[in-house]
């Protein structure tokens, strides 16, 4: 039985990267996404612009300007000289957040009085915006404090802000362990999903089906290859995480291991159930495609999970790559155990045997 | 006698091949006639084909195609050219209807005369009835005529068919001989590509080929008439006639031998030489007279004679040894019944399958003959009745069953990007076999099945004979005691297929049990017996021999396996074109 | 071949009907050319939501004191915020590591007192789980906000020395709710356009090779502009099937406001589908296998249309190599288009850069796969 099953597990992995086609499917998504992401996908802002209108030009003004302008946040600041060059720059892009003095600021602030500042931000980037607006708000802020102190006054409270895990808030620690969990996902299904299909096509299949290997061992024979390299998918980005991004790994390795075969375990599970459901390689491929999306857009890689409606958390509860998601941002930055990594390890068991045994199901009754 | 098509020391190579696609090619197509283009695979036929259509751009030489340069007067061409590519070049989801229209628009081809044109095809093809059906669920026989049909639109001047005829059972082949035949004789120049030497052999003008090399042109009975005198048939054989056949083949005098139901048929090198019955042992009745000669036997000729009659193969293969009770049903099948849906694709098949006998399924495409074969051999869950091998029902005891059974897979289903030796390698591990025994087993079927030279290739640039022969070789790596076969032998060459018989007529010798499906009537002749399917139901069970007896008349029986076959599936009905491929 | 051959109106249609009768017959299109356009626009009008709408933050207050219990009443006030009140720090922290919560507020026992003191200041500790950096400055911006209401209000009850702070007063434009909804839907759209015309287009003349039909019809009097054509034409239409289904949704499900002239949204999906079904040509024209063309779709549109367009992640944070690559991106220039139609109505010189652009990459795009385009097979 063994030795059977090392049989299938050696030609799968032979078929898989000696075929040059399947071989660029599991390598280019590693190196495009290692290359690419950690430095397009973010949702941090920075070399935002900032268009600034100073209507009032005293003191005060000027020096909020100035400090404005010399944020590491905002590289290129443009001074406007009227409303209507503030509004085109907004319309036109040229400017995220435009900051306005009313001509009363200076006046104001020496009087003792509350002083508006206008800010306005692009709404069609609001995201980005509103974390722009942040970074003004927290120069206005630093500002304001110090003339109160200046002023003798004492501001009775400060807030003590600690960022835990990430200190600096640095993307690329959240986006590096989500990334070992994409790409993992690529090469389980495509070794699953996709090389069935691709049996099923040239005819392989049957010969497989006629020998005396069980459906379950035939299966067994397309999950531990699938197994093996998303392991192998895993250990390379998760090293250029440590040591060419410098992303933390402050969990356990062994912890690590076994959520991974879990993870790709159910992932084998739904490649299977696509593939019994398919009969040609098109098929599988847009059965991937229409899992992949939708499984990495809820999986809270993009946006959080808990912003999303209760039917979307719902389907996000079922998406292994949510779980997965959670526990390698754990076991990288929040020295997760097999405790701590628990709550998400058990939805990801049961979503495994669900999905391993559909598949095997519809494989038996194809057969028998 | 005017020229339709004009080639002139033709050349065509694709890039990265070494080996030249068509090398040196001088001929000429004669109008009026069908002219068959005749070769195994690889042979360059569909090179040719695309060379005269003006798809491919020749390497050197020159092309003349009804008088125009295929590439440069290309468009010219094309007004004036019928060019049916393999696979019928038909859209799928498309009706039949909607691929006349499309082709019809594509041609030209407006008014009363696309009316004219439509009813006069509908009628030619008999395909009336089925307007409304999409392309894709066809059968072979109906894809082919629709495609020639598609192609006929716009009346063409010459009229180019890439193997119209692969796929396709005899009935709906001789359909389209006459079809075609019919328009030949209305002085359309026709050249009919196709691997089929019996098919060609009908042709007034040949081009045959091989390995890109024009070997003949002219006609075949030319060539036939050489081989005069050199083919004979030894009948009332005494004892095992794949014996004989093994001794006869080995005789000096033989150059080439095939199994016809109980007869045997052997050319000779030399006309005046005939071999000694006496020696051979063939019995104390058998007789030998001369036979008609045939395209295949003047190909095998050029090629330089047939394989001999051993078979290394079966020679080192342990016998097959089966308990006294199970021999007489090593494959049986009871009442077999599939349904898909409202559709019977197969209802009551019964059939049992002895020790040492080989068994073929044949009919008409769509037939059942598939289902039925898929459901014996455990890839199709039968909605009624049972089947079993070894007397183990495939559906409930199946691994036992499995490990000693070899299957081969119309399409040599091979792992493509696997090299010869990781492919004989996995198939021995997946039938359990390990270490030395794997090792030891690998170097066996590499030596007989001259592999050796191609151990670290990978298996889908292997020349297609090579690849059957590796097919064969992983179907057999575990001494399978019950071998499936799947139309193996379509598309080689006759000496592969010579090759291929001898080893299964040896391996039969062991034992070994065969179950064979073919659309190849010269195939069917090597089986014992056959089971003939017609609409879904077993019409006929018996001996060659017996078979064109039952289907001759007035005493006389069918002259070959072919004309058999035709009156059979007539007399049972006809074949039913409406029922959809399943 | 003796020139460009004149097109006859009858073969192209012919060929535009065969072509629309295998969409509507297949039903792998009808799964990439509607189902997937829906699933893609509620996963992203409903799914991705970057507006921290409703953050779990831990409050621990060891001071029972009036100042205290006042702001953590201030921060439960917050819509935003959803305070879960903690005993001990450990349970706070096992919170923040198990994701319950996003962030968590201590106050320490002597807040009440430092605040009363003039020479000391009350800190206000705010840890956030900063492996979720963009929920992170959110939870940290949404405490600062309640934290300096708080502190205004306090010093506006004591009518005291406060130092009058500079209040920003922020105003987002075309989304005054600044929903990322707004943002996110109408550049799903270029992702979806980019679905149909790529990845579809990728395999339908790839599918004739496989299939055999190519050189049925190259034996045939078919010129190349025709082949290309009855290739553009449908595909083009059911994208702006699509695009007008997404409009409708975007607007009348998600109510997206729609600002700008429906001419120019149909002009520039006009544009946007001619570099897209012209990649997914050239694709499936060069690698005549469906396989490997649909992958390289994927690679080459799909990827790039969601990492290097702006459409979620923005240009001017990435560094500037990938911001040059962003350039070549036409789903880039498609998705600043669309944002402003949607949102701004009509800003002539972002419009005007996109026209250009879009403009020159669908001849690009077309050009070329006319050119590689053979009337032969080798």
């Amino acid at each position: 039985m063994l030795a059977r099953l090392l049989t299938l597990i050696r030609k799968e992995l032979l078929l898989a990267l000696r075929d040059p086609q399947s071989r660029r499917l599991l390598i280019l998504p590693v190196l495009l996404q290692l290359l690419l992401f950690p430095f397009a996908a973010t949702l941090e802002v920075r070399n935002a612009t900032l268009a600034i209108l100073d209507n009032d030009r005293g003191a005060e003004a000027q020096e909020l300007v100035k400090r404005l302008a010399a944020a590491r946040a905002f590289p290129t600041v443009h001074l406007v000289t009227d409303q209507a060059a503030l509004t085109r720059t907004i319309d036109e892009q040229q400017s995220l957040v435009g900051v306005e003095f009313p001509a009363d600021f200076s006046r104001r602030l020496a009087q003792g009085e509350s002083a508006p500042l206008l800010a306005i931000v692009d709404g069609r980037r609001s995201n980005s915006a509103q974390i722009a607006l942040g970074y003004v708000q927290s120069i206005v802020q630093d500002y304001a404090d110090e003339r109160t102190r200046a002023a003798g006054g004492e501001v009775p409270s400060r807030i003590v802000l600690r960022n835990r895990y990430n200190p600096n808030l640095e993307y690329r620690w959240f986006l590096l362990p989500s990334l070992v969990a994409i790409i993992t996902t690529i090469g389980s299904l495509v070794v699953t999903a996709l090389s069935i299909a691709r049996e099923r096509e040239q005819g392989t299949f049957e010969q497989l089906l006629v020998s005396p290997l069980t459906p379950a061992l035939i299966m067994l024979g397309k999950t531990v290859p699938a197994l093996l390299i998303a392991f192998g998918q895993a250990l390379v980005i998760a090293l250029a995480a440590i040591f060419v991004y410098r992303v933390p790994f402050t969990g356990s390795l062994p912890a690590l291991g076994v959520c991974m075969i879990l993870y790709a375990l159910s992932l084998a599970g739904f490649g299977l159930f696509i593939s019994s459901i398919c009969s040609t390689q098109q098929q599988a491929f847009l059965g991937v495609f229409t899992f992949m999306v939708p499984a990495i857009m809820l999986s809270g890689f993009v946006a959080p999970v808990e912003n999303m409606p209760a039917f979307f958390r719902g389907i996000a509860w079922v998406d292994p790559l949510s779980h997965f998601i959670v526990i390698l941002k754990g076991v990288f930055l929040k020295s997760y155990g097999l405790a701590l990594a628990w709550p998400n390890m058990w939805p990801l068991l049961l979503t495994t045997g669900l999905t391993v045994s559909l598949a095997y199901w519809m494989f038996r009754r194809q057969l028998a | 006698m005017s020229v339709a098509v004009e080639l002139t020391r033709v050349t065509h190579r694709f890039p990265g091949v070494e080996a030249p696609a068509l090398d040196d090619v001088s001929a000429s197509v004669p109008a009026g006639v069908i002219t068959g283009l005749v070769g195994p695979d690889g042979a360059g036929k569909t090179t040719l084909m695309r060379l005269m259509a003006g798809l491919l751009k020749a390497s050197a030489g020159t092309i003349r195609s009804l008088g125009l340069d295929p590439i440069g007067e290309g468009a010219q061409l094309r007004a004036r050219l019928g060019y049916m590519p393999q696979k019928f070049g038909l859209y799928e989801d498309l009706t039949v209807g909607e691929n006349l229209e499309l082709y019809a628009d594509l041609r030209d081809i407006t008014g009363e005369a696309r009316s004219a044109s439509f009813a006069r095809l509908l009628a030619f093809t008999k395909l009336r009835p089925f307007t409304s059906r999409p392309a894709g669920k066809l059968s072979g026989g109906m894809k082919q005529k629709l495609g020639l049909a598609c192609v006929l639109l716009g009346n063409p001047e010459l009229l180019l068919l890439d193997e119209p005829s692969v796929g396709v059972d005899p009935i709906s082949r001789r359909e389209l001989w006459r079809m075609v035949n019919e328009l030949a004789a209305g002085g359309m120049p026709v050249v009919w590509s196709t691997s089929y030497l019996d098919e060609a052999e009908r042709c007034p003008h040949i081009l045959l080929m091989s390995g890109g090399k024009l070997l003949y042109a002219g006609a075949p009975q030319e060539l036939t008439g050489r081989m005069s005198g050199r083919s004979v048939q030894i009948g009332s054989i005494s004892g095992n006639r794949r014996t004989l056949l093994q001794r006869a083949l080995n005789a000096a005098e033989v150059m080439d031998g095939v199994i016809q139901g109980s007869r045997i048929r052997l050319v000779l090198r030399d006309a005046a030489w005939a071999p000694d019955l006496a020696a051979l042992d063939a019995g104390p009745e058998a007789w030998l007279r001369p036979a008609e000669p045939r395209l295949e036997d003047a190909f095998i000729d050029i090629l330089g004679g047939g394989p001999g009659g051993e078979s290394e193969l079966a020679r080192l293969m342990t016998p097959v040894v089966l308990p006294e009770a199970r021999r007489a049903a090593v494959i049986e099948a009871v009442n077999l019944t599939k349904r898909f849906g409202d559709f019977v694709a197969a209802a009551g098949v019964g059939f049992r399958v002895p020790q040492g006998e080989i068994f073929g399924l044949l009919g008409p495409n769509g037939a059942g003959k598939s289902t039925t074969f898929r459901m014996v051999c455990g890839l199709l869950p039968p909605s009624g009745g049972h089947a079993s091998v070894l007397g183990i029902d495939l559906r409930t005891h199946a691994a036992a069953a499995r490990q000693r059974l070899g299957y081969m897979a119309q399409k040599f289903s091979l792992y493509g990007n696997l090299t010869v030796e990781q492919n004989l390698r996995f198939f021995a591990g997946a039938y359990g076999l390990s270490g030395a025994r794997q090792a030891a087993k690998i170097a066996e079927m590499l030596e007989t099945f001259a592999l050796t030279p191609h151990r670290a290739a990978p298996a889908d640039e292997l020349a297609l004979g090579f690849k059957q022969r590796l097919a064969l070789a992983c179907a057999l790596m575990h001494d399978p005691a019950v071998l499936f076969l799947d139309e193996p032998t379509s598309g080689v060459d006759p000496v592969t297929r010579r090759e291929f018989w001898t080893h299964i007529n040896g391996l039969v010798q062991k034992g070994v049990t065969v179950m064979v499906t073919t659309h190849f009537m010269d195939e069917a002749e090597y089986c014992d017996r056959i089971g003939l399917v017609n609409r879904g139901r077993l019409i006929a069970t018996g001996t060659p021999d017996e078979l064109k007896q039952a289907a001759g008349r007035d005493g006389h029986e069918a002259a070959t396996m072919e004309e058999a076959f035709i009156a059979l599936i007539e007399r049972s009905g006809g074949e039913d074109e409406g029922r959809a491929v399943a | 071949m003796s020139g460009p051959a004149p097109v006859s109106w009858r073969r192209l249609r012919a060929l535009c009907l065969k072509e629309s009768l295998q969409i509507v017959r297949d039903p792998s299109s009808i799964l990439i050319a509607f189902v997937l356009p829906i699933l893609l626009l509620i996963i992203f009008g409903y799914g991705i939501n970057l507006d921290a709408s409703r953050i779990r933050v831990g409050v621990l207050s060891d001071d029972r004191g009036p100042e205290a219990t006042r702001f953590v009443a201030a921060l439960g006030a917050s819509p935003v915020l959803e305070t879960h009140l903690a005993r001990a720090r450990g349970e706070l922290d096992h919170a923040l590591a198990a994701g319950d919560i996003r962030g968590y507020v201590v106050l320490q026992s002597d807040f009440g007192a430092r605040l009363a003191r003039p020479d000391a200041t009350a800190p206000v500790q705010v840890i956030t789980d900063g492996s979720e950096p963009n929920t992170a400055s959110f939870v940290a911006a949404y405490i600062q906000g309640v934290w300096s209401t708080w502190l205004a209000e306090r010093a506006a009850d004591r009518g005291r020395g406060f130092a009058p702070p500079v209040d920003v007063i922020a105003r987002s434009w075309f989304n005054p709710a600044a929903l990322s909804r707004n943002f996110i839907v109408p550049g799903s759209i270029a992702l979806i356009m980019t679905i149909i015309g790529a990845l579809l287009t990728s395999l339908v003349i790839a599918r004739e090779w496989e299939r055999g039909t190519m050189e049925a019809l190259l034996s045939t009097a078919v010129t190349r502009t025709e082949l290309l054509l009855s290739k553009v034409l449908p595909y083009y239409a059911l994208g702006m099937v699509s695009m007008l289904l997404c409009l409708t949704v975007a607007v009348w499900v998600f109510g997206v406001p729609f600002r700008g002239s429906l001419a120019l949204l149909l002009i520039y999906t006009t544009l946007f589908l001619g570099s897209a079904l012209g990649l997914g040509l050239l694709l499936s024209t060069v690698l005549r296998n469906q396989f490997n063309a649909a992958q390289a779709a994927l690679n080459a549109a799909f990827l790039p249309a969601t990492m290097l367009s702006g459409f979620v992640f923005e240009i001017a944070s990435m560094p500037a190599p990938v911001r040059a690559v962003t350039y070549l991106i036409p789903a880039r220039y498609f998705i600043s288009s669309l944002q402003t139609l949607f949102q701004a109505g009509f800003v002539g010189r972002i419009l005007l850069d996109d026209f250009l652009f879009l403009t020159a990459s669908a001849a690009f795009f077309l050009g070329l796969s006319a050119l590689r385009t053979r009337r032969r097979l080798d």
